[in-house]
């Protein structure tokens, strides 16, 4: 055997886990990411009294495959007077940093590709924060006019709240005091409670500045169908798009994650440490199961022969899961996978609530004017950040220093920032009525 | 024989596309290349075990400063603004501080190794895994020892932003 095989193999040997868990990433985020749309498809019919995509496959179940090969096929044009290897290159440093940020993510106990990094959210929000790279360059590098105002609003938007995320993060930090993903979560399981209820006003911040970064509605200014035809994206087509919308979708599983983690209690049942509530551990494979029950009810219900055996596929699927999730409850010996595999199932039940709450926005509110985003940003987000990164810092005090109870603190110290925030709010207001009267109406470049 | 494969990886990328940054005509090239250099850069750092550093760089320079540095050149347009602004003397200034910063490079690496103690070079660094977490420690000296330091930074940076407001206001009033 060659010196170096016997390095490969001992690096294999090494590391298989981690590559494992890599592979996984990248295989499987896009087919999920293809999902989502399905859902956000299938959420908005529902939300609009229609029934969304229901031709491939039973209930449109093979709609994401189909539109998959459909990218695949579709002819890629670039533009004439474009730079051609920026515009070669945006949409893929938009996928990349999405993928990159995910490895430094914990989906488990045990599946995270970057284990011991000792920055980790701030590895997750400073790459996925790269992504903005690709969209500026990509909308300058189309040469279109409805591009290059996408990509600066864009970037006008993502700088802005950036900042208030980042205050945000910086409090749920000062509770579990590492900036370890893992030990984020341990900490939260240490203390008894989800961090949420220690720092609400922080997680709001977080879900606001979050659906801003990931540029959805009501914050989608950088991709305004009705004014910019698609933004930055307007000159993109087929799978160079697709490319674009991976990453959007990706971005969304980051931010989802990163307050899951922070905030949500990362892949801890709901009352870890409270034992006669064990029997929650039965949960995961009984919504699975109630999932497999449901397509056998809808299967009898399905108009061609065909559509009824996939759906009977569906639920054998769901069946076997359930079964994978439910044996190691019972059998003593398998007991050691039930951390990991439960951990994962109830960390991305967190994160798709998460992303259940963006589409549920996305279709109740309409989209934000350019200089309302700007002020709710800058005039209210950061201050009140600001404002509650010094709370957290006193509730902290409070229960360390002088023995308050720490919901008694929380609370507290929240009221305090919400009376602050209501003054900004009345400030705020006041000032617009004063700057909407005509003498003093200053053209706003960014406006409309 | 990783850690040097890993090594000359970025070292060379670093090198690479720093001189190519400074060779291109076009601004936004440059740009995506200088972004390059600088994640380069951070590889290195996290080679050397300087995970707060590597991320700062990546979330400061790439994250922020490149992205403004971007923004600007995009709303310029720099076909035009190349006959205006042209410093005669900017090539001799930077011959010059090239120069010099060679020859105060190649003292540092030359000395580094005959003072024992007085180098950059430590002859045998200590495993990476007998360190101490290297941001806990970048704070607690920040904030200890090197603390009146990092207070004044602060109140530059203030007085930076605070003049950049103030810059801005009275281009507004002036309208």
């Amino acid at each position: 055997m060659t010196p170096t095989l016997q390095a490969i193999l001992t690096f294999l040997q090494n590391w298989w886990v981690e590559i494992t868990c890599g592979v996984v990433i990248v295989a499987v985020v896009p087919l999920i990411a293809g999902y989502v749309v399905l859902v956000e498809r299938k959420l908005m019919a529902d939300m609009q009294a229609r029934l969304g995509p229901m031709r491939v496959g039973p209930h449109g179940l093979l709609q994401p495959i189909a539109d998959a090969v459909k990218l695949l096929l579709k002819e890629d044009i670039i533009p004439d007077n474009a730079d051609k290897l920026i515009f070669w290159l945006a949409p893929v440093i938009s996928m990349v940093a999405a993928m990159t940020s995910m490895g430094a993510i914990a989906f488990g106990p045990t599946f995270q590709v970057a284990r011991d990094i000792n920055v980790g959210i701030l590895f997750v929000i400073g790459v996925s924060s790269l992504g903005l790279l690709g969209i500026i360059l990509g909308g300058w590098a189309s040469n279109s006019h409805y591009s290059i105002i996408g990509a600066i609003r864009s970037t006008a938007q993502l700088v802005s709240y950036e900042t208030a995320a980042g205050f945000a993060i910086v409090s749920a930090l000062l509770l579990a005091g590492t900036l370890k993903i893992r030990a984020i979560v341990e900490a939260q399981q240490q203390s008894g409670v989800w961090f949420i209820f220690l720092a609400p006003i922080a997680f709001f911040i977080y879900l606001v500045a979050s659906i801003a970064e990931t540029n959805r509605a009501p914050f989608d200014l950088p991709e305004a169908e009705s004014e910019l035809v698609a933004g930055y994206m307007t000159e993109y087509s087929g799978f160079r798009w697709s490319l674009y919308f991976l990453g959007e979708y990706a971005n969304m599983i980051v931010v989802g994650s990163v307050a899951t983690t922070l905030f949500l209690g990362g892949w801890l049942r709901p009352f870890p440490n409270v034992h006669w509530l064990d029997w929650l551990d039965i949960v995961p494979p009984l919504m699975i199961a109630a999932a497999g029950v449901y397509c056998v009810y809808r299967a009898g219900k399905q108009p061609a022969p065909v559509q009824t055996w996939f759906m009977w596929a569906v639920a054998l699927a769901c069946f076997a899961v359930a079964a994978i999730f439910a044996v190691p409850l019972f059998v003593a010996p398998l007991k050691f996978v039930v951390p990991g595999l439960h951990g994962a199932f109830w960390f991305l039940l967190k994160v798709s609530g998460y992303i259940y709450v963006f589409m549920w926005l996305r279709f109740t509110l309409p989209r934000y004017r350019f200089d309302q985003l700007m002020h709710l940003g800058w005039y209210i987000l950061i201050p009140l950040a600001i404002v509650n990164v010094l709370a957290v810092g006193v509730a902290m005090i409070l229960e360390a220093e002088f023995g308050w109870n720490h919901w008694l603190a929380a609370a507290v110290t929240s009221l305090v920032t919400l009376g602050i925030a209501a003054f900004l709010v009345n400030l705020h207001d006041k000032r617009t009525a004063a700057a909407s009267s005509p003498a003093a109406s200053v053209t706003d470049p960014y406006a409309g | 024989m990783l850690a040097s494969i890993v090594f000359y990886f970025f070292a060379g990328m670093a090198v690479a596309s720093a001189a190519l940054m400074v060779t291109r005509r076009n601004a936004v090239h440059s740009a995506v290349l200088l972004v390059t250099t600088l994640l380069a850069t951070a590889g290195i750092f996290l080679q050397l075990r300087a995970e707060f550093i590597f991320i700062a760089q990546i979330i400061l320079y790439v994250g922020g400063i490149m992205v403004l540095f971007i923004f600007v050149i995009m709303l310029v347009r720099f076909d035009v603004a190349l006959q205006h602004i042209r410093f005669r003397l900017q090539r001799w200034v930077a011959l010059f501080v090239a120069l010099a910063l060679g020859v105060e490079i190649t003292i540092v690496l030359l000395f580094a190794r005959r003072l024992p103690g007085q180098g950059l070079l430590i002859e045998e660094p200590a495993s990476a895994d007998k360190l101490p977490p290297n941001t806990e420690e970048l704070a607690r000296s920040l904030f200890s020892s090197y603390l009146l330091p990092f207070e004044i930074v602060s109140v530059l940076l203030l007085v930076a932003m605070v003049g950049a407001v103030v810059m801005a206001k009275k281009r507004i009033n002036d309208q």
